[in-house]
């Protein structure tokens, strides 16, 4: 009877680190102040990326385009996208991205300034078992939309607990 | 004199950020359409409906406002590109749409020069803000 007691205590407490452990992982990808002007400009035409998917390079050289940003004007005025560019700068993959920042670099070469996360090695790697045609679907439209399978992706989780591919 | 403008400096920071009503804004539209045309009357709602189902190809797609924002402006749309839900851009349907000069222009600026290939006249915004307006 004690045995089993202390095997259910035993259990339970396990279930509970892993959800502490879980709750860590939430959000971790994204920086712990974020800003408001990054949220509110970036978000109106797709998710407000967390800075930490790209390298500081690439968000320099993708803020200094807006103008052109795939195929589409998304021109801020100047003094919106200093502020933009040094949040996304302080807290991109190689500076201050944590361990995702970290995981994203690899692969990346000194001489590469990716522009879109999807078409980064680690974002590919991740991305191996999705069949492209999984990224058409009319309930996903594209690669970029992240929230469509990572329910916490604007809160910065992409854990792969939380993965749900819509048919 | 540094007490007034320090006075003045604070009231303007306590302004919300820059709310006006879709009239306001017609309106400056109004003068600017005026000061381009001495002849300019008035905006046309109906006017504004063509342009915003008329399907231009100047980007090489053919695409109409109504391409993203669907032929409804009460109804949300979807970014034709990244998938992103549009809130509707009716005032009747959505109370924060035209309720802020600088991004009533932000969004003229971008959405014209993608879809015409070109600014758009104060006119064409006049008309534009009236059709939705008119929207109930």
């Amino acid at each position: 009877m004690r045995t089993a007691l202390m095997i259910a205590a035993a259990i339970l407490s396990t279930a509970a680190w892993a959800e502490r452990e879980h709750e860590r992982d939430r959000g971790r990808d994204m920086p712990a102040t974020t800003n408001a002007k990054w949220k509110a400009e970036c978000s109106s035409c797709h998710m407000a990326y967390p800075p930490a998917l790209l390298p500081e390079r690439s968000w320099r050289k993708l803020m200094g385009g807006l103008d052109r940003h795939f195929g589409e004007n998304a021109g801020l005025d100047a003094a919106t996208a200093a502020e933009i560019t040094s949040f996304l700068a302080a807290n991109a993959a190689d500076r201050n991205g944590g361990r995702r920042g970290a995981k994203m670099m690899t692969g990346i070469g000194s001489p590469d300034v990716p522009l879109r996360i999807t078409e980064t090695p680690y974002f590919r790697r991740k991305h191996r078992e999705v069949n492209p045609a999984v990224f058409k679907r009319a309930a996903i439209a594209s690669p970029a939309n992240c929230a469509a399978c990572h329910a916490g992706a604007e809160s910065g989780s992409f854990s792969e607990h939380d993965v749900r591919i819509p048919r | 004199m540094k007490k007034t403008l320090f006075i003045m400096l604070c009231l303007a920071a306590a302004l919300p950020a820059a709310a006006a009503s879709p009239q306001q804004i017609l309106d400056a539209y109004a003068a600017e359409a005026k000061k381009a045309n001495p002849a300019f009357k008035s905006f046309s709602a109906e006017k504004g409906r063509a342009f915003y189902v008329a399907k231009q190809g100047a980007t090489g797609r053919a695409a109409s406002c109504s391409t993203c924002h669907t032929e409804d402006p009460k109804a949300g749309g979807r970014h034709a590109k990244t998938g992103k839900d549009i809130r509707p851009l009716a005032p009747s349907a959505n109370a924060e749409r035209l309720s802020d000069a600088a991004k009533v222009e932000k969004w003229f600026g971008r959405n014209c020069n993608d879809v015409l290939g070109r600014a758009c006249t104060a006119q064409e915004k006049g008309d534009f803000m009236s059709y939705l307006m008119s929207v109930r």
